[in-house]
């Protein structure tokens, strides 16, 4: 009779006995992709899953996690559980969810299976072959527990679509798309240990207290049950980065630029969480701030790199800005999306008097004194009948796609500008980090698919905002607030002119990693882009950019272009005394001189005071 | 690295980076797990868990409870089968689990221990 396995032997057959090494085809062909990044890997065997999953158990208990959502939704369903709703406004959040979430789940449902096939070793190659079928199941899930939402409530369908084209939702696309183009190794640091170990309850737990704190029975239920297998994942993270750390001391370094990078995308990508739970939940569970202290600074910087310091790691670079930045972040990507949500699937309000009190609790030294004033002033239009909106469509980051709305380190009324001068063409930062990202590997980041930049190419449904919402698939409703109007003057093609074409630093599997930047001039013929910063007006949450002519005349391009968008700001007067920069430099324009007379190249930044 | 770098350091508690001897007494680092607040199964393991850890923290949050000890966590499955009154296999916490900080050092039939390495 044969006696019953032990789970680690269990496992230990599972992931050691079922593996084999394969003798008449070249190993480095069977495993094509686990060398180019420079990582080395000597025992494949070292590798363990402290879960010591098995297929038997893996069927079992998520069948078990899945009857027990279904019930719930269910209930919820026969019930008529969305009346019970703390707000109807609570379902912003969960519109942003679906939209940016859901996909992700996907995209890395896609990306673990294509790690289970091609990690050399068995151990790893199991535990992403499970989470591949975990994403999957979480796609799916959140679907069905949205769907009941959708039945009732506008800006939940066309999600797939939504998430290639809408401007805000480029921020989690670049962001994913970053992490697949990357190898094996690298995409295992940025989406296990950094997103998944670093961020994850930065993202997760707060949704999910949020939806059980605002009666939302279902995404709670949803939530918590993706969650366990998110425990999963980040035990996954976490034994990949000691196996690569302990296998070889030359992967050190190699790790530390990862986790310095992918932390600050990450940290990038939950600015979007960030306002959520400060602003678009009508019952708060906990401020931004707290939750950050709590699940980053407490457990990750005082715990987790405590014991990372054993093999030389350091806490990741940049690190100390996102920690000056809790108290400004929240307020500064919600008035953002305030300002901007004519173009979005969710609406924005004001917060109403309790929620202002509990702001400032929660932020006494910075919410009164930076914060409520525009706010303030948004108020009083609207008690005028208007809506305050940025006429006009936003600067953004070349690397996390986020309009530019950050501040510089320790100055909250200063937006932050970075540049580089890259192969003749101009690129724009928000802040170190994303430029120290962008300096490591110029040539994979000129590629990025920037929305207002498309738009302004004409790649997005057509010249006004009507034509660019409708190729968004966001529907008259979606966004509670619509605004209807035409931005933008458009150019004829110019003759192509290529200016690329040296090699890059870029690591790569191919020899030869050469792409010509998605944004050079050639592609906007005789227009070029223009960014405009007002300087210190916090009422207008980043410059803008435009898409003029070379040849237009400076007069031509204030009374046309420029004031139509700062007259966003009521209080605005065309032609009052204005001292403006040129890229950094004093620039004394007259009326009659040319954009390109002036020196103002493509992407210019253009800066004034009043 | 640079010296900004450094002096990110690990005090988030504002301060000073502590001197080299009270660095040596500093506290010891906390390992926990969130679970789901549902029903009496996850009320099983949280009193096991109580019981098992001295020095344990139990917080409340909407649909969540956080339990935090100093050092190690340790989870029994006798125990939590006593406070069940029923068998309970060590592989069932996947489903009460919702996130946890620390390493999962083992996670045998009859145990399972989060602890930080070094």
């Amino acid at each position: 009779m044969a006696q019953k396995l032990s789970m680690k032997q269990r496992y230990s057959a599972l992931t050691r006995d079922l593996d084999w090494t394969p003798d008449y085809v070249d190993p480095a062909r069977v495993f094509p992709y686990t060398a180019f990044e420079g990582i080395k890997v000597h025992d494949w065997s070292k590798w363990e899953d402290p879960f010591r999953l098995t297929v038997d158990a893996y069927c079992k208990y998520q069948a078990e996690k899945d009857k027990r959502l279904y019930a719930v939704l269910d209930g919820f369903a026969q019930g008529q559980g969305h009346l019970s709703l703390s707000d109807a406004r609570y379902l912003n959040s969960m519109k942003l969810f679906l939209q940016g979430v859901t996909p992700l789940e996907y995209a890395a449902h896609r990306h673990f299976a294509f790690l289970a096939r091609y990690y050399n070793g068995p151990g790893p190659r199991f535990a992403a072959l499970c989470q591949s079928i975990d994403e999957l199941r979480h796609t799916q899930t959140e679907v069905h527990t949205l769907s009941t939402y959708n039945r009732y409530y506008g800006g939940m369908h066309s999600w797939p679509t939504m998430f290639d084209r809408v401007w805000y939702l480029s921020v989690p696309k670049s962001f994913f798309d970053d992490a697949m183009s990357a190898g094996p190794f690298e995409f295992l640091i940025a989406i296990s240990f950094s997103f998944e170990y670093l961020l994850t309850n930065l993202l997760f737990v707060p949704f999910m207290s949020g939806a059980s704190f605002n009666g939302d029975l279902p995404s709670m239920t949803f939530g918590f049950s993706a969650q366990s297998d998110e425990s999963r994942h980040m035990t996954l993270g976490l034994e990949a980065i000691k196996f690569l750390l302990e296998q070889d001391e030359a992967n050190v370094p190699i790790i530390q630029e990862w986790i310095d990078k992918w932390f600050w995308r990450g940290y990038r990508l939950v600015a979007l969480v960030a306002q959520m739970i400060d602003y678009m939940l009508p019952r708060k569970v906990m401020s931004w701030k707290e939750s950050f202290e709590l699940y980053f600074e407490e457990q990750m910087l005082g715990g987790l790199f405590k014991d990372l310091e054993f093999y030389g790691i350091t806490p990741p670079r940049h690190v100390e800005h996102a920690i000056a930045e809790k108290d400004l972040l929240s307020h500064q990507v919600y008035w953002t999306l305030y300002s901007f949500s004519y173009a979005a699937a969710f609406t924005t309000t004001l917060p109403d008097p309790a929620h202002r009190a509990w702001l400032r609790e929660q932020y006494p030294d910075t919410f009164e004194r930076y914060y409520q004033p525009p706010f303030d002033r948004a108020a009083a239009i609207q008690e005028g009948g208007g809506r305050f909106f940025f006429q006009g469509l936003p600067q953004l980051c070349q690397v996390c796609q986020v309009p530019m709305l950050f501040t510089e380190p320790g100055d909250p009324t200063t937006l932050c500008q970075r540049e580089r001068v890259y192969r003749g063409e101009r690129y724009h930062f928000c802040s170190d980090g994303c430029q120290w990202i962008f300096d490591r590997e110029p040539a994979k980041y000129v590629q990025a698919w920037l929305p207002v930049h498309q738009i302004y190419q004409g790649n997005c449904g057509g010249p006004t905002v009507p034509d660019v919402l409708a190729w968004y698939g966001i529907q008259d409703g979606d966004a509670g607030s619509t605004s209807a109007r035409s931005t933008t003057p458009t150019g004829s093609a110019g003759t192509p002119k290529p200016r690329w074409g040296l090699t890059m630093p870029v690591r790569a599997i191919t020899e030869a990693y050469e792409f010509p930047s998605r944004s050079r001039a050639e592609l906007y013929g005789d227009d070029q882009l223009v960014h405009v910063l007002w300087k210190g007006n916090m009422l207008l949450a980043a410059a803008a950019t435009f898409r003029v002519p070379r040849a237009m005349p400076w007069a031509e391009f204030l009374a046309g272009v420029v004031d139509p968008w700062a007259a966003s700001d009521p209080d605005y007067r065309p032609g009052t005394g204005r001292s403006w920069t040129l890229d950094g430099r004093p620039l004394e324009p007259r009326d009659a001189d040319t954009l390109a007379d002036l020196g103002v190249g493509h992407k210019s930044l253009l800066t004034f005071d009043t | 690295m640079s010296g900004s770098r450094e002096a990110t350091g690990l005090d988030h508690d504002g301060g000073r980076a502590p001197s080299d001897g009270a660095r040596q007494a500093q506290r010891v680092r906390t390992v926990g797990v969130d679970l789901q607040e549902a029903g009496e199964d996850a009320r099983g393991v949280v009193v096991a868990v109580e019981r098992d850890n001295p020095g344990a923290t139990v917080t409340q949050l909407p649909g969540l409870v956080r339990i935090q000890v100093p050092g190690r966590l340790v989870i029994r499955r006798a125990s939590v089968e006593e406070q069940l009154g029923r068998e309970w296999e060590t592989h069932e916490f996947q489903l009460a689990i919702v996130s946890y900080h620390g390493h999962i050092a083992e996670w045998d039939e009859d145990e399972i221990v989060i602890q930080w390495d070094h």
